[in-house]
């Protein structure tokens, strides 16, 4: 595990390795905030997240039957929101009813001389894929996406 | 990977006897060195293809096998309608027929010498590469339908390339049975100004120079010797490609109850062939195959009207185009009977053997050529397909070097300016728009491909022809 750097105390975000593509793990108080801070670190496979001003709100909708389905789904919506608006997202704020996610993604188009964008994500993945509560409580959401 | 937990069967086979779930057995290609090298995942995930219904002979893996999704990476299985078998979106991959084409120019090395910036640059400027790029050709839905049924085919019908480029690709360009109506509109919409664009990631264009020719019968067959100049194209079906994947990963492990599949690794989600996902996710994948296809034929066609402009002498025509994530039909000897199966190669490339009748006609008496991607600063192959390959893993070789090394790894280890400095020293022009993208793609953070090459051609697998050195890359 190699820690990339922390919002705040309560939430952060961070990669961890994969042989050929890249894990995201969202860490937070709430499962919403563990879901926006993946958001984050899957922004953070493409390019720095704080190079990315929200100045253009998207919003999200997902359906799945259970969390890791949906945070897979949460991931590949914004990755096609990125995809077709040749956006790049730095802030989420995520909430949940039920079975469904509800979101707003706040970016930019992508700006290839500022933003300098490494790698497309091309799908998040079903590998180390988790949602759960650690030993302290604090929700973590993960899993690795196909670059 | 322990050694322990295999039984050599010869210098590079290494076979895991079926126990738990296993309905057949696993095999690995690969020398002693790539053996230890390689992660435990690998083991794991051979095993768990082998658990699969339907699954015929062996669950195989290719000398570059890494840690992939449900299937290793260099993966490759078959399997029997009739027996049950499945179909697995995780088993061809996101990047559907993602492969390799191969250019000859009618060059030498001399000839690119004074023009050799300018080519670079020329390239880098028409051709899309890399996050947020767009092609010029924008599809409305009837032309998107049209190009997801016809491949190459279409593109060609469109002016991109030359009718003869489709003897020298796969299915000649145009997959059969792809259901464009099986496609969704979000993969539709995700494509719809990505065609003729490279991609990003480990995706190329380079112009190499053909360094050593080991097997010149062969490569009098296909047209090069030491010195010529060649085109490589490395990409795949784009946003298309990766949404299909994305779309049928879920569905298929949501029914896998349904159907009363139990994954071992829910990443392994499969249907029956013989089942409504399956069928649907065959035309959708099928409709994929002719997506990427059309992508290379189209970038082709702007890889010539670049050398038209800054080397009119060039004549460029195919060598060769394969794809290394597929599910194909073919007809495979099981026990001794010609049998009907569905071949998934996650990573890894087809390699027909001499005779056969996919095979183009002014290659077939030597075999499939197989194309094989390296990093921007080693090298790619050329190999052919061998007779002893049907035989082994169901005419398949390995498909490039595999990443030894993360991208946050890479990263920490190189600066991308740094890495295009150096190559440059080499003689080796990087074109990227991201700084950040040739640090984690550094020729570093990538096992050697020699190596890998030469365990193929040692197993048998596929024979080595010519081997390539970049000149130009451009890099998305």
């Amino acid at each position: 595990m190699q820690p990339s750097r922390s919002e705040t105390q309560q939430a952060s975000w961070e990669h961890f390795p994969h042989q050929a593509d890249i894990g995201v793990r969202g860490i937070g108080v709430t499962k919403e905030a563990a879901f926006e801070q993946a958001g984050l670190a899957m922004t953070a496979v493409i390019t720095d997240v704080d190079s990315v001003t929200p100045a253009q709100s998207v919003s999200i909708v997902c359906e799945a039957p259970d969390a890791e389905l949906l945070l897979v789904d949460w991931l590949n919506a914004l990755v096609y929101e990125m995809a077709t608006r040749k956006m790049l997202f730095g802030r989420f704020a995520v909430h949940f009813s039920d079975h469904s996610l509800h979101a707003t993604a706040w970016g930019e188009p992508v700006d290839v001389a500022r933003h300098q964008p490494a790698v497309e994500v091309k799908g998040a993945t079903y590998t180390e894929l988790s949602v759960k509560q650690d030993n302290q409580g604090r929700w973590i959401a993960q899993c690795v996406v196909d670059v | 990977m322990d050694l322990n937990l295999l039984k050599r069967r010869g210098p590079d086979e290494w076979h895991i006897s079926p126990h738990g779930k296993m309905r057949v057995p696993g095999v690995i290609y690969a020398t002693e060195s790539l053996i230890r090298e390689m992660d435990e995942k690998v083991y794991e995930q051979v095993v768990n293809v082998a658990t699969l219904p339907g699954i015929v002979q062996a669950s195989y893996a290719m000398p570059d096998a890494h840690w992939g999704y449900g299937f290793p990476i260099g993966g490759v299985a078959a399997f029997d309608p009739d027996l049950g078998g499945v179909v697995s979106a995780g088993g061809v991959g996101f990047d559907i027929s993602c492969g390799v084409r191969a250019l000859r120019t009618g060059l030498t090395v001399e000839d690119l010498q004074p023009v050799k910036e300018q080519l670079a640059e020329a390239l880098f400027h028409r051709i899309p590469a890399g996050v947020g790029s767009t092609g010029t050709l924008h599809l409305d839905r009837r032309e998107m339908d049209a190009m997801l049924s016809g491949g190459a085919k279409w593109a060609v019908g469109k002016g991109y390339g030359l009718h003869e480029d489709l003897e020298f690709i796969e299915e000649h360009g145009c997959m059969a049975g792809a259901k464009p109506e099986n496609v969704s509109d979000h993969a539709k919409k995700r494509q719809q100004d990505e065609m003729g664009t490279l991609g990003s990631g480990n995706h190329y264009l380079e112009v190499q120079q053909v360094v050593t020719v080991f097997d010149a019968e062969a490569a009098a067959v296909f047209g090069v010797r030491e010195g010529d100049l060649v085109v490589s194209i490395h990409c795949g079906s784009r946003g298309l490609g990766h949404q299909i994947g994305t779309e049928f990963l879920k569905s298929m492990a949501v029914s896998a109850g349904r159907h009363h599949i139990e994954l071992p690794d829910r990443e392994l989600a499969c249907a029956p062939i013989n089942s409504e996902v399956g069928q649907e996710y065959l035309g959708a994948m099928r409709a994929a195959i002719n997506c990427a296809l059309a992508n290379r034929q189209i970038i082709t066609h702007l890889v010539r009207e670049v050398f038209a402009d800054v080397l009119p002498e060039a004549v460029l025509s195919l060598l060769y185009d394969v794809s290394h994530n597929t599910c194909k039909v073919e007809e495979h000897v099981i026990n001794g009977t010609p049998t009907r199966l569905f071949v998934h190669r996650k990573g890894a490339t087809r390699a027909f053997g001499p005779g056969h009748s996919d095979i183009p006609q002014s290659l077939r008496a030597v075999g499939q050529p197989v194309l094989i991607g390296g990093t921007m600063g080693t090298a790619s192959y050329v190999l052919v397909g061998t007779e002893e390959s049907m035989s082994l893993a169901f005419g398949s070789a390995c498909h490039g070097a595999g990443r030894s090394m993360s991208r946050h790894q890479a990263l920490r280890q190189w600066h991308g300016r740094e890495v295009v400095k150096d190559l440059a020293g080499r003689g080796i022009l990087i074109r990227s728009p991201s700084m950040r993208g040739i640090a984690e793609e550094a020729p570093g953070a990538y096992k050697d491909v020699s190596e890998v090459v030469d365990a193929a051609d040692d197993a048998g697998l596929a024979r080595k022809v010519a081997r390539l050195e970049p000149l130009v890359c451009v890099k998305g």
